[in-house]
Order: C-alpha cells, then sequence, then structure tokens
C-alpha cells in the first residue's frame, strides 16, 4: 500500500530542550496509525509536525525532513495553510468556535472557497455531519450555538469541521481523552467508517484504544521511537523490551 | 490550643472587614462632598436672570431688494440703542449721562446683539413690528437676584451699587424681571460676558476631538497589538517596542503636546486649534492605554480557538480577524472607552497646540478653532466674574456626567457583546 508520510531524522527542539529525537517512520495511506507512549515523550510533537503546528510555537525548531507524497512539507515553496488544508487536525479539547453549528462546519470551506453557491455549502456541511455520524442528532438545530452542545458531539462537531475541508490526512492528538466510554466508543466507530477515505493519525493514551482501532502502532518513549509496526504485533509479541514493559503497565 | 488560635483568626479576620469597609465608606464620603459642594455651586446656573421689554422695531431699514433681511444692514444698525431706550421707557426719572450708563450695566453688554440675533431667527417681513422679548440681565443683576453677591459690604466695593440694586427690584416687583432657566448655557459658545458663555461650543469641541481619537487610535492599536501578540518573533526588537509602548502609558501628557506642536503644527503645517490636531495627540496619548487593554484581552482568548482556525487551514490573520478579535472585542471595548475617558479630561497637551484658547464659536468641522469641555472649565474657573464660578461649577457636572455615561456604555456593550461558552 502506498506511503503517505515519510519522515526521515526529524528533530524538534523548544529553546535547547531536545523534544524528539531522529524519527524515522513511514505512514500508509487510508490506514489509522496509533501513536502510544507515556506523557512527554513527545508523540504529540511528532504529531504536530506533521501538519506544521509547530510553526506557531515561539522557539521551536525543526530538522530532519517530512514528505507528504513524496514531497517535503517544510520546502520553500510549500504554504503551510495549503498544507493544513490537506493535513486536517482534531485537538484533545473540543474546541468548536462559538458560533452556530453551521458556522462551524462551513468555516474551513468558505475561507478556502470550496463551495461556490449557499446551497452547494449547505451540502457540504450536511455531508460532513452525515460523515460524522451526527446528522440526525443536529440536523434540526444547525443555527444552535455549538458550544451548547455535549463534549461527545462537540468532538465529533471538530472531526465533522475537519472533514469539511476534505482533507487527505486527519490527525488526532487524543481526540476521546476528555470523553466517557459512550461517546468515545463513537468516535471509534466513526474513525473506522472513515479509514477507507482518509489517512488517520491518532495519538492516544488508551492502549485499548490503540488496539481496537488502529492498524499500525508507533510506541514512543522519551523523545525516541522504540518500536514501529502492526498494531497486532506490538500488543502481542513486541520486539523491544520497553514496549513490551509499556503496553503491559510496568511502567507509564 | 486550635480553638484560641481559630478565635484570635476570626478576630483578625473580622478587623479586616471593617477595614475594608470603612476605606470604602471614606472613598464614597468623599466622591458625595465632592459632587455635592459642586452641585451646590453649580445648581444656580440652570437659571438665569431676564427682563421682558417691548420693542418696537422696522424692518424696512435691513430688508433688501428681495424681501430678504440683509445681515450687513442689520450689523449696521444700532440695536443696543433700541434696547436701552426701551429700558429708560420703565425708569423716566433717569436723565443724568453717567446715571444712564449705571442703569444699561444692569442689563447684558450683549442684549442687542441678542436682540438682533432674535428678530434674525423670527423671519420677520418688511414693515413695522412690535416684540416683546426676554433679554439677559447683566452677570451682577444675575448673581443678585440668586443671593450670591454679598450686599452687606461698603457699597464702593460692591460690583453692583444701591441705585442699580433698587432698579432691578423695581423690575422684578414689576413683573419684568426673574430668573428663568438659563438656555444659553447649553446652546451657546463661550462669550466674555457670563450671561452669554455656554458650554456647547466646547461640548462639540470634545466630541469632534474625541472622534478624531477613536478614529485614529483603535485601528492602530488593534493592529499593533495582534501584531505583537501572533506576528513578532520574539527578540530584541520586539522586547524593544513592548519597553517602550509601556514607558509612553506613563509620559506626562504634555510631551505629547510638545509633540502635536513640534510635528503636526510645524512640520506638517495642520491648522492651529483644531480637532483634528486635538485628536491626533489625546490619541498618540491613549494608544499605548488601548494596546495595553487590547493585548490582554486577546491573551485571555483560549488558544484551542486560535489552533482550531490554523487547524483548519486559516491563515495568521484570518484566524485573527474572524476568531480572535470579535471574542477579545468586549476587552478591547473597555480599554478604549477607558483611553477615551482619559482623553476626555485631559487639558494640558491641548494647551500646546492652542485648544486652551478663547473661542466664541461652535466648531463646525475638524478644522476650525475649538476648545474642549476640561479647558473651558478651566478658563471659567479663572475669570474675574462670580457668574463664571457658578458656571464653572455646572460644566464641571456635566462633565462628569458625561464620563459617567461613558463608562455605563462601556459595561452596556461588554454586556451585549460577551460570548457564552
Amino acid at each position: 500500500m502506498a506511503i503517505k508520510f515519510r519522515t526521515k531524522n526529524v528533530e524538534v527542539s523548544y529553546s535547547d530542550k531536545k523534544a524528539i529525537k531522529d524519527i524515522s517512520l513511514n505512514i500508509k495511506k487510508n490506514t489509522i496509525t496509533a501513536l502510544i507512549g507515556p506523557s512527554g515523550c513527545g508523540k504529540s510533537t511528532f504529531l504536530r509536525c506533521l501538519n506544521r503546528m509547530n510553526d506557531v510555537i515561539e522557539n521551536c525548531s525543526i530538522k530532519g525532513s517530512v514528505l507528504l507524497d513524496e514531497q517535503d512539507i517544510y520546502g520553500p515553496d510549500v504554504d503551510p495553510v495549503e498544507l493544513r488544508a490537506r493535513v486536517g487536525m482534531v485537538f484533545q479539547k473540543a474546541n468548536p468556535f462559538p458560533k452556530s453549528i453551521f458556522d462551524n462546519i462551513a468555516y474551513g470551506p468558505r475561507i478556502h472557497g470550496l463551495a461556490s453557491s449557499d446551497n452547494e455549502l449547505k451540502d457540504i456541511v450536511h455531508n460532513s455531519l452525515e460523515k460524522a455520524g451526527l446528522i440526525d442528532e443536529v440536523k434540526d438545530r444547525l443555527n444552535d450555538q455549538a458550544t451548547g452542545l455535549s463534549g461527545g458531539q462537540q468532538q465529533r462537531i471538530c472531526i465533522a469541521r475537519a472533514i469539511a475541508v476534505s482533507p487527505e490526512v486527519i490527525l488526532m492528538d487524543e481526540p476521546c481523552s476528555a470523553l466517557d466510554p459512550i461517546a468515545t466508543a463513537k468516535i471509534e466507530e466513526l474513525m473506522n467508517e472513515i479509514s477507507e477515505t482518509y489517512t488517520i493519525i491518532i495519538v492516544t493514551h488508551s492502549m485499548q484504544q490503540a488496539a481496537r482501532v488502529s492498524k499500525k502502532t508507533a510506541f514512543f518513549h522519551l523523545g525516541d521511537l522504540i518500536e514501529y509496526n502492526d498494531t497486532d504485533k506490538i500488543f502481542t509479541q513486541p520486539e523491544n523490551e520497553k514496549t513490551q514493559d509499556y503496553i503491559t503497565g510496568r511502567f507509564g | 490550643m486550635i480553638r484560641k488560635n481559630i478565635r484570635s483568626r476570626r478576630a483578625r479576620e473580622t478587623r479586616l472587614k471593617i477595614y475594608g469597609i470603612s476605606s470604602i465608606c471614606f472613598a464614597l464620603i468623599m466622591l458625595a462632598t465632592l459632587l455635592i459642594s459642586i452641585g451646590l455651586n453649580g445648581y444656580s446656573a440652570l437659571q438665569q436672570a431676564y427682563f421682558k421689554v417691548d420693542i418696537s422695531v422696522n424692518t424696512e431699514k435691513f430688508v433688501d431688494e428681495r424681501d430678504f433681511l440683509n445681515n450687513k444692514k442689520m450689523n449696521l444698525f444700532n440695536w443696543d440703542g433700541l434696547v436701552q431706550s426701551a429700558l429708560r421707557e420703565f425708569f423716566p426719572e433717569v436723565k443724568e449721562r453717567d446715571e444712564k450708563k449705571e442703569l444699561f450695566a444692569i442689563i447684558s453688554a450683549n442684549a442687542g446683539y441678542d436682540l438682533k440675533e432674535i428678530v434674525k431667527k423670527k423671519a420677520l417681513g418688511s414693515g413695522s413690528h412690535t416684540l416683546s422679548v426676554w433679554l439677559h440681565l447683566s452677570d451682577d443683576a444675575d448673581q443678585y437676584l440668586k443671593g450670591r453677591l454679598s450686599i452687606d459690604i461698603p457699597e464702593e466695593d460692591r460690583r453692583i451699587n444701591n441705585k442699580q440694586i433698587a432698579w432691578v427690584n423695581s423690575l422684578v416687583e414689576r413683573d419684568i424681571a426673574k430668573l428663568k432657566f438659563n438656555k444659553a448655557f447649553f446652546t451657546s459658545a463661550d462669550s466674555r460676558e457670563p450671561e452669554s458663555a455656554g458650554i456647547l461650543g466646547s461640548v462639540v469641541g470634545s466630541a469632534l476631538t474625541l472622534f478624531v481619537t477613536v478614529m485614529f487610535a483603535l485601528p492602530l492599536a488593534i493592529m499593533a497589538s495582534i501584531y505583537l501578540e501572533y506576528f513578532a518573533k520574539p527578540g530584541r526588537i520586539t522586547d524593544f517596542i513592548e519597553v517602550n509602548i509601556n514607558n509612553l502609558a506613563a509620559v506626562p501628557s504634555i510631551v505629547f503636546g510638545l509633540l502635536g506642536l513640534s510635528v503636526f503644527l510645524s512640520t506638517f503645517g495642520l491648522p492651529r486649534s483644531a480637532p483634528l490636531v486635538g485628536g491626533l495627540v489625546l490619541g498618540l496619548m491613549t494608544l499605548p492605554t488601548i494596546i495595553i487593554a487590547s493585548r490582554a484581552s486577546i491573551r485571555s482568548i483560549p488558544p484551542s480557538i486560535r489552533e482550531a482556525a490554523l487547524g483548519l487551514g486559516a491563515s495568521k490573520m484570518q484566524a485573527a480577524m474572524h476568531h480572535v478579535l470579535p471574542l477579545a472585542a468586549p476587552g478591547i471595548l473597555t480599554g478604549t472607552i477607558i483611553g477615551m475617558a482619559q482623553a476626555l479630561g485631559e487639558t494640558a497637551p491641548l494647551l500646546m497646540i492652542g485648544m486652551v484658547a478663547f473661542i466664541i464659536d461652535i466648531p463646525t468641522t475638524f478644522t476650525s478653532s475649538a476648545t474642549a469641555m476640561p479647558v473651558q472649565i478651566y478658563m471659567w474657573s479663572d475669570s474675574a466674574e462670580r457668574a463664571f464660578y457658578e458656571r464653572s461649577s455646572l460644566a464641571i457636572l456635566f462633565l462628569v456626567a458625561f464620563l459617567i455615561s461613558m463608562n455605563l456604555l462601556a459595561v452596556i456593550l461588554r454586556k451585549k457583546f460577551e460570548k457564552k461558552w
């Protein structure tokens, strides 16, 4: 299967402190890849490298190369704005805009000019909500404030908002960490459904979640990539002792 | 042991509460004293002594060929004489020159001018007319009627002599003179004669100035704070800019006046005494205040909102304009109105650019000569006439009311725009 992301010797440091060292990783297209590891191991930092969200952070410097479809996303001719339209992101804490549900979903298509008419925009919003499995819950109140929804619904609004721009990749940074098991199950189901058309990379603290949803898993520890393999392999026969220790709960 | 400790802790808490309440009470009492004393001094300026005269005037003299009143011809006419002869009809016994002079001193020196304006406003057709008009008494007669001039001191030290007092009293007895609502105070600009001096000129001047201030300072401040918060790379230059903005907020306001004088007047050649220049100077003065408030407000917006926008592919500017700024608007607005209130009460910088001046016309454009409310108060309080004293007190109350309503507006707007999460 084709490779979507290819990273070579990626190193990120904040001021003088190295957050991740020498990460080389190939991420397959239209697959769910999970990044696991204890807190502070650099998995979120790595994730944010993939759509240049680290650019926003002061004193953050990146070495090595990140190739999206074999093109260096840190190259001089790449516009981070365009890149982020191709590589969407869902954050740890649901962060809908304090606007109506409709405006939340429509914001991305509007700024990128994806819809040429109001009807087209309505279709995009409708389809995105449908893909995110939210349409039945919110179709009668598209003009209500998105911030008035429940936590799980807000997070799915954020996923729908990311889908609305029709990205190729969706990065998820612990999307379920603040949700209850039912909302989590819904989001996992949703991820499974959309993984056929999108490449999904998810950072998670829950090993069960990684085991449930992902095809491939990468284990990070103290800024190093310790092991990267098929999820089944990682959770049944890890090659590295640290991975073994982590998945069996001996540390982390 | 613990119980004893708790008792002393409770006592300490009670003491602190008492200190707090008493300091608030002290502040409130001080404020009340201030307002009451100004109010007691100023309320009488709401009224003004008027006298009524019947005047017959033949407009044929100043009507031009097209039956319109001709300003030039009207200006040449002796209106003072008309009023004076009408006044003399009440006191036929006054014959001598000196005595006549004393008699005419109890009516306003502007009475003739006021009469002309009344005739002009009525737009009388050509022909003979008899008008019954109320004109101002002089400020001394006015102060005497309000009981603000003490008549116990010897006659030669008084601004109004016994004869004049008798005339005024006689007018009052005949119901020809009385205190009426002081309309001139609210409808005219400054004047040498207290009875014709009003606050409208300076209110309009202040409003024009503040308009320029807000139009100049607000966009600059918003752009500067967005730049500093989101675009500036941390480093020496940014630090330098930041330190200097904080310094500017503490620079004495007269320095901004000097800057206005040398830059706006000398270099750019803008007109003196103009609200345009005053607004620019006050805008520079309030800029740091608004920048500091705006930055605090922008910083208080959760970064997750901005990240969400950036994550969708919004540019930095779009993230700031579409999401951060609307949410930060209430805070920016509050900062702006506080800055405006500060600018409204400022006199010193205006001194340098010629807005501390005696201006008798109500300003109509941003470049016409104007003065501001605090300047007007300062100039009146400096005048010798007793009647200006009560007028400056009333003007202070007016200024305070203006400030309170501005702050009220800030609160209302903030409540209205504040988004609920």
